[in-house]
This record gives C-alpha cells, sequence and structure tokens, in this order.
C-alpha cells in the first residue's frame, strides 16, 4: 500500500459550508480514492461533496514562519468589530 | 488501552533546566496545551511513542474486528447482522483514522503492519479471547467498548494534533457500539428464557476481568506512565480510568440484574467509589506475549486476508495503469 498514492480528503457538509479536512486515504488513483473516501468519511450522512487531493500537491506553510507570518495581525484590534464603542442607543449594529 | 503497554525510552523524566532550548519549547507549548502538529519540533522519544502508541491503537481497532466478524453469519436477526456490520465497518474505520494520524509522524502503513504480523507490535489484549455465545457480541459492546471510551474520550485532549482529532472522530462513533451492546443483553434478560439469560450472565463472566486489563497495568508497574503524562500523550493513569469504568458500569450491571464475577467488589462510601478484588496480572501479561486463548489464530487470520487480498491490490494498480495510458494515448 506504502506504493499507492497518499491524496487529503475535503468533506463539504450538507449545510453549504466550505469544504473542511477531514483526514486522508491511500488510493491507486483519484477515482479509487473518493470511493475510499466515501467509504471512510461519509458514514453517517456527514456530505454531500468530497475533494480529494494528493498530499504530495500540499504547500503549506512552515512551523517556523508561524511568528512572521501570522504575528502581525495580531496587534490589529481595529480589525475588529468590538474595537468600536458605540452608544447603547444604538442598538444593534 | 487499547495501548496497554507503551515503552517511551525514558528513564527519569527532565526538567525544564535540563532540557535544550527546542525541548524546552517544545515542552512549554505542551505545558500551555498547545498542540503538537506534524512539521513542529518534537524530541525523537515522543515521536517513537506516539508511533507506538498510535500503531497498537490502530491494529487493536482492526484486530478488534475478528472477535465480532465470527458472529455476522450468526446473528439472529437480519437487524442484529446489519447493525453488527455497521460497527464492524467502524471498526476498520477507526483503524484507518489511527493509521493515518501515525503516517504523519513518518511512519510507514505496511512496515507497522507486517510488525503487526510478525509478533513484533502489540495489540490490545481483550482481542485475544473468544466469542462463544450471542451475548458476547452484547458484552464486547457493552464492556469492550465502553472501556474503550473512557479510555478515549480524555484522548481527545492529547497533545499531538492529528491523533486528537483522530480520536474526536473515533469518540461521535463509538457512543452507538456501547448502546448496540447494552440493548443486546437487555432485551436477552427481559424479553429472553432462561438459557438465554444463562449466556448474558456467562458472557460477563467471561469478559469482565479481562475488561479491567484493557486500561494496563497498575500505575506502579507502568513505568512509561510518567513520561507519557508528562508529555500529555496519555491524559489519566490507568487505575484511574479503571476505576472511572468500574464505577459508571455498576449501576447498568444491576440494570440488568447481572454480577460480575468479583466477590470483594462493593461500595466504598468513603471513598466514593467501588472497590474491587486482585486483577490477575500474570494471565495478562501472557496473554500479551501471545499466549492467550486466541492469539495465534487473530495473527493468522490477519495475515491470511492480507495474502488472499494481495491480488486485489495488484489489480487495482494494474487498472489505474491502464487508464493513465489511455488517458495519455487520447
Amino acid at each position: 500500500m506504502s506504493e499507492w498514492t497518499l491524496f487529503e480528503v475535503f468533506i463539504r457538509s450538507k449545510h453549504g459550508l466550505n469544504h473542511k479536512h477531514v483526514g486522508s486515504v491511500h488510493a491507486v488513483d483519484a477515482e479509487m480514492a473518493i470511493e475510499n473516501a466515501r467509504d471512510l468519511y461519509t458514514r453517517r450522512n456527514e456530505g454531500v461533496s468530497i475533494w480529494v487531493v494528493p498530499s504530495a500537491s500540499i504547500t503549506a506553510t512552515a512551523s517556523d514562519e508561524k511568528e512572521p507570518l501570522f504575528d502581525p495581525s495580531e496587534d490589529k484590534v481595529y480589525r475588529h468589530a468590538s474595537f468600536y464603542e458605540l452608544p447603547d442607543e444604538v442598538g444593534h449594529m | 488501552m487499547y495501548a496497554q503497554q507503551v515503552e517511551t525510552g525514558t528513564k527519569a523524566i527532565k526538567s525544564l533546566a535540563e532540557m535544550g532550548p527546542e525541548e524546552r519549547a517544545f515542552q512549554e507549548k505542551i505545558d500551555a496545551e498547545i498542540k503538537i502538529e506534524a512539521k513542529n519540533w518534537m524530541p525523537d522519544n515522543y515521536r517513537k511513542t506516539l508511533i507506538r502508541q498510535i500503531s497498537q491503537h490502530a491494529h487493536s481497532e482492526i484486530v478488534g474486528m475478528l472477535p465480532e466478524g465470527n458472529w455476522v453469519t450468526r446473528a439472529p436477526t437480519l437487524k442484529r447482522k446489519l447493525q453488527l456490520m455497521a460497527k464492524i465497518q467502524d471498526e476498520a474505520g477507526h483503524g484507518l483514522y489511527l493509521y493515518s494520524a501515525m503516517e504523519t509522524l513518518g511512519a510507514d502503513r505496511d512496515e507497522e503492519i507486517e510488525k503487526l504480523h510478525s509478533g513484533r507490535a502489540k495489540y490490545s489484549s481483550i482481542f485475544n479471547y473468544p466469542t462463544l455465545n450471542w451475548a458476547d457480541m452484547g458484552a464486547v459492546g457493552w464492556l469492550v467498548d465502553g472501556a474503550a471510551i473512557v479510555n478515549q474520550v480524555p484522548l481527545q485532549r492529547t497533545s499531538y494534533g492529528p491523533y486528537s482529532r483522530a480520536m474526536i472522530r473515533v469518540c461521535k462513533e463509538e457512543s452507538f457500539h456501547q448502546r448496540q451492546g447494552y440493548e443486546i443483553l437487555l432485551h436477552m434478560m427481559r424479553h429472553g428464557i432462561q438459557a438465554q439469560k444463562d449466556m448474558v450472565q456467562d458472557a460477563i463472566n467471561r469478559l469482565w476481568w479481562p475488561s479491567l486489563m484493557m486500561f494496563g497495568p497498575s500505575d506502579a508497574e507502568s513505568p512509561n506512565s510518567a513520561q507519557s503524562m508528562a508529555w500529555k500523550i496519555k491524559r489519566h493513569t490507568n487505575d484511574e480510568l479503571r476505576q472511572r469504568f468500574i464505577d459508571q458500569t455498576i449501576p447498568q450491571l444491576e440494570l440488568l440484574g447481572c454480577t460480575v464475577p468479583d466477590p470483594d467488589l462493593k461500595w466504598n462510601e468513603e471513598r466514593g467509589h467501588y472497590d474491587f478484588g486482585e486483577i490477575q496480572w500474570e494471565e495478562f501479561y501472557e496473554v500479551l506475549k501471545g499466549n492467550g486463548p486466541c492469539n495465534r489464530e487473530r495473527l493468522e487470520t490477519r495475515r491470511n486476508a492480507i495474502q488472499d487480498g494481495a491480488w486485489v491490490r495488484e489489480a487495482a494498480v494494474a487498472h489505474a495503469n491502464k487508464k493513465q495510458k489511455q488517458q495519455a494515448a487520447a
């Protein structure tokens, strides 16, 4: 099985949300990967759509890049709605 | 518990001061409950311990299908047969989630399965006991899956991200297993003839002690526990989990109207827990060494399954190659 390709599996649930990563499967090709993913990850109505992507095709951020990539957004509190204080009379906004 | 004895390769737990900068940063993340992910730096022994634990856990799910497979063709009704097949299919799924989590650590699935088949890897001792009557399917679901739940619920918070996510998925599915098992027993006790009620008691008598052994050796005998807990791979000691299982199971046993084969079992008001008798650890170690009632049969069944399926895997590869060539030519 090791010579089979490793695929990452993404599933969209019924409610129209984004496809979400759920795990991985081994398969000889993409078609079999879909079949295996269907058997493994949708036994209880978990999804209405499956994507499979060869794991080797995914480019990911490296763990040592975490600070330079993500820290800059930490001090930008003004990007959140809760930063703006409005009087109660405004009501829900 | 599905991984009963996991070697951690550590003699004594290091303090933060004794660690190098990388290891200290790693331990501080663990202490702060930040999940470790596949690409993060981790100590070699943490990686090896996880591979051992997750592979043992996966092997247990896969071998765990065999005692139940014994009853697929013998289930008393079509309803029970469908339920049993659904449960067995779940176990296969759980094994696959876990092998995937293990692979993120750089382990090779085929190599680890080969270790199982050659007897070099462990799996839970419980699956080396035979399933002799239909009530065993109820008792396995109720006691064995029940013990598995007690172990796996805290593992949802284990420090390694992919293992934790696999456990969350497994736990969602596991309560169906326990409920269907208990329902089988309850049905036999409430609607069965005396012979069927006797089967329930017989199944509990045989599976009670092996179920308690699923949690692994007592903490005092488990030198690897402390390291696994410092790494937050394990979140509770074996004895804590065993006690929790007993405390929640005895009221269910009483509702069935059955007993367990332990004359020392009794509620201890002062402790707020049930006291229970001495576990026969010699039996546990013998089963772990390969000398349980079904060890040889289980491994032989697994080896045959892999060998007999080889042509299917080869055909799948040949078919995929042919399709690829046709597409390239078109």
